[in-house]
């Protein structure tokens, strides 16, 4: 099962569209969530459609489009994207007004758009695409089994290209839930640089929208190659986890010494460093290290930015300083790994080639 | 690639019984489960009627063998419930003997608690151990609550896409293993009532005040309800020497792309996916013995439903019913429990009838069965699902035949 990544379309704090420049420069957000850069909707949407949208369902079909650009690709075969939290803003919208107008006087445009389906189903909208249609929500693997189920489509063959996307959105409201429950880091604007090396519990919340068009056919927008996907579920050990990764490998004729670079989901929360730094000193110690969630931050579907990133390394055939650990050790970079994990509870490993 | 796709197990809770056999009963007996809300707090109470699961979480808690201390959400425990009887009645002991996996489906996930909590996890007066249930808002919680209850660990999804939720976890268990991915997959859905959910219908103006009437002239809408469906699927590997309840032959997904809410009149989704399961299947319209239906009572569904069923079966209708008036629809459950009645029409060779219905919709060439059909050979039942934002499936069960 492999596809090729012939179009990305990426909303996210970093300036991720509209620029071809990859991470030369970081943003860096003076807040207590980093917050995506968004686009001006005017291009995407119509003024009227955008005004009763909410922001993920906006920043989702605005990336969706500049995807569809970038692989000059119309109609998608199929739609598939993964959230965990679905619109929670329009969720949080009619859940207050249940409560606050004790479940009267209530109106149905939040509790419409509060679906997990919204945005999947708002872009078939748009493009009268009625084709296959799924919606993941699976914490820390939702983006991950669209990643799997748009390999496993294209593998049927029936499908050329398939959109696959990731979004997840932060509040205020549920920012400051998750982080009574420890989540964020009780330290105040830690700079973005430094999230890593802090040694506390915590990370900083974040949030996006990261769109691809997975096709069957290389072509002159191509990437990189998408080899294969494999989640892990409470993994025991280190040694499972390993397991899981030479597994991956094998099945795509590999080991680890194949693998040039790493893009591992850091968060800066120190309990949950452990396995990254296993691997990076076990398994995959001859590889470059990277990582990436400071620059978007901690949320579930943040295997999609790392998507990007990792098929950008291997197009541009560049790692920025920013994402680097330690030194880089890759002169040409053929083959990529990412390994992310949300809560240590959804571990994923994603392989990546040059095609 | 694998090519059959074995259902060995069955299990279900919703309004009309904790499990398959007191379904059965309420399904042959013409009992409906629609009713007055009772463990739900709301203002409509009283003119709301719907298909409640009469047990309290302490009382599924326990039902589950669970301890006290053992916290779910409702949506957890209703799932966990039908998925416990769905694995005990393949006579899987080991779950870790074959690559084994769980794909539940949801349309709200653990709503039901965070809307109780909501103004508390915000308070920051009020603290406590119950802070970390906001974790269970998320729709894939409930998913890994049944799956480590049950020590399935090698494959784990959820899926969301409204009234077709579960019909879609079949789905891509059933993918999984024509990939050899994994061997088994317990595949389902599960949803609970909710404050969220009976209002948000409220505001469609699409509930409808007495019980439903699915297929009626003058159906009124639906009545919500909640409950957990989950079925056993099995490859040829996995499934040898064991019994086969029935095969999942067909199945196929769509989207309307016609409005956010509501269905096209001509179910030009509903058509496709209807399509997409007839070719994946190998079989034609006229091998289909019984349709059960998605039927909502609302005027919209059962317009562009029936309308999609008159073309595709060239107004060539076999039995159909929609089973909604027992149980209520239950939302990202509902595909999932109606898989269970499919195949038990099948196991029975009966058609459960469409209850309250009187008056033929004049739009369309057929009128559901409204009695217990007894004695009925039925060998193919397709199901359809649709649901918010265009998504529509269809699934055909089949009776395994031995050769």
């Amino acid at each position: 099962m492999e596809a090729y990544i012939n179009g990305i379309g990426i909303i996210s704090p970093q300036k991720t569209f509209g620029t071809s420049d990859f991470l030369s420069e970081v943003v860096e957000h003076n807040s207590k969530y980093l917050a995506c850069i968004e686009p001006s909707y005017k291009e995407f949407l119509n003024p009227t459609l955008a005004r009763r949208m909410a922001r993920i369902i906006k920043m989702s079909i605005a990336a969706s489009t500049i995807c569809f650009k970038d692989a000059r690709v119309e109609m998608p075969d199929a739609i598939m994207t993964g959230t965990a939290l679905g619109c929670l803003e329009d969720t949080e919208k009619f859940l207050w007004a249940i409560i606050h107008n004790d479940e009267q006087f209530l109106t149905p445009t939040s509790f419409i758009q509060s679906t997990h389906n919204t945005v999947s189903a708002q872009i078939a909208l748009q493009l009268k695409c009625m084709n296959y249609n799924f919606t993941y929500v699976h914490k820390g693997f939702s983006f991950e089994s669209a990643v799997l189920d748009a390999l496993m489509t294209l593998a049927e063959g029936e499908a050329k290209n398939i959109l696959i996307g990731g979004h997840d959105e932060m509040t205020d409201k549920y920012y400051r839930v998750c982080d009574r429950i420890g989540y964020w880091k009780a330290e105040e604007n830690v700079p973005t640089m430094e999230l890593v090396n802090s040694k506390t519990n915590g990370s900083i919340a974040g949030e996006g929208a990261a769109f691809f068009i997975l096709s069957k056919d290389k072509s002159e927008t191509s990437y990189a190659k998408l080899r294969g996907i494999k989640t892990i579920y409470k993994p025991e050990n280190n040694q499972e986890i390993e397991m899981k990764i030479t597994e991956l490998l094998a099945s795509n004729g590999l080991t680890a010494n194949d693998i040039d670079v790493v893009v591992y989901g850091n968060n800066g929360d120190v309990r949950f460093d452990k396995t990254y730094n296993h691997l990076q000193n076990n398994l995959l110690k001859n590889s470059t290290s990277t990582y990436f969630k400071h620059l978007c931050g901690e949320y579930q579907t943040a295997g999609s930015f790392a998507m990007w990133i990792a098929a950008k390394i291997i197009k541009t055939q560049t790692i920025p300083s920013a994402i680097l650990i330690g030194e880089n050790k890759s002169k040409q970079i053929k083959n990529a790994l990412i390994y992310n994990t949300f809560l240590d509870i959804d571990h994923s490993v994603y392989l990546l080639s040059q095609y | 690639m694998n090519d059959k796709i074995y259902i060995t197990g069955l299990g279900v809770i919703s309004a009309i019984g904790t499990n398959v056999a007191e379904s059965l009963l309420s399904l042959e007996n013409l009992k409906s489960g629609i009713g007055t809300l009772e463990n739900v707090r709301s203002r409509h109470q009283d003119n709301v009627p719907v298909g409640e699961v009469k047990f309290t979480n302490e009382q599924l808690t326990a039902m589950a063998g669970l301890t006290p201390d053992k916290q779910s959400t409702r949506t957890g425990l209703l799932g966990l419930l039908a998925a416990q009887e769905a694995v005990k009645s393949s006579g899987i002991t080991n779950i870790k003997e074959f690559k084994t996996g769980i794909i539940s489906a949801t349309s709200v996930g653990g709503m039901g608690m965070t809307e109780n909590l909501w103004l508390d996890y915000l308070d920051p007066e009020k603290s406590g151990d119950w802070l970390k249930h906001i974790e269970a808002h998320e729709c894939g919680d409930s998913t890994e609550f049944i799956a480590d209850v049950l020590g399935v660990k090698d494959f784990l999804s959820t899926i969301s896409t409204a009234c077709s939720s579960s019909a879609n976890s079949i789905m891509l268990g059933a993918r999984l293993i024509k990939h050899g991915i994994l061997d088994r997959v317990i595949v389902g859905g599960t949803d609970s009532m909710a404050r969220f959910t009976i209002n948000g219908f409220m505001t469609l103006m699409i509930l409808d005040k007495e019980q439903c009437k699915p297929f009626d002239a003058n159906r009124q809408g639906l009545n919500l309800g909640e409950g957990a469906g989950f079925i056993v699927i099995e490859s040829e590997k996995a499934a040898a020497g064991k019994e086969i309840l029935a095969e999942l032959s067909g199945y196929g997904n769509s989207n309307d792309a016609y409005h956010q809410t509501a269905s096209s009149p001509d179910g030009a989704g509903a058509y496709l996916a209807m399509e997409k399961a007839f070719k994946v299947s190998g079989l034609k319209p006229s091998d289909i013995d019984y349709i059960n239906a998605h039927g909502t009572g609302t005027a919209i569904n059962d317009m562009s439903e029936g309308t999609a069923i008159d073309r595709l079966f060239n107004k060539n209708v076999p039995c159909i019913s929609s089973t909604k008036a027992y149980t209520g629809h239950t939302l990202g459950a509902c595909a999932a429990i109606e898989a269970v009645f499919s195949i038990l029409a099948i196991q029975n060779n009966e058609i459960f009838p469409n209850l309250n219905f009187k008056t033929q919709m004049e739009e369309l060439s057929f009128k559901p069965t409204t009695t217990l059909e007894k004695n009925k050979k039925i060998d193919h039942v397709l199901s359809n699902s649709f649901g918010f934002g265009g998504n529509t499936s269809a699934l055909i069960f089949s009776r395994h035949k031995t050769i």
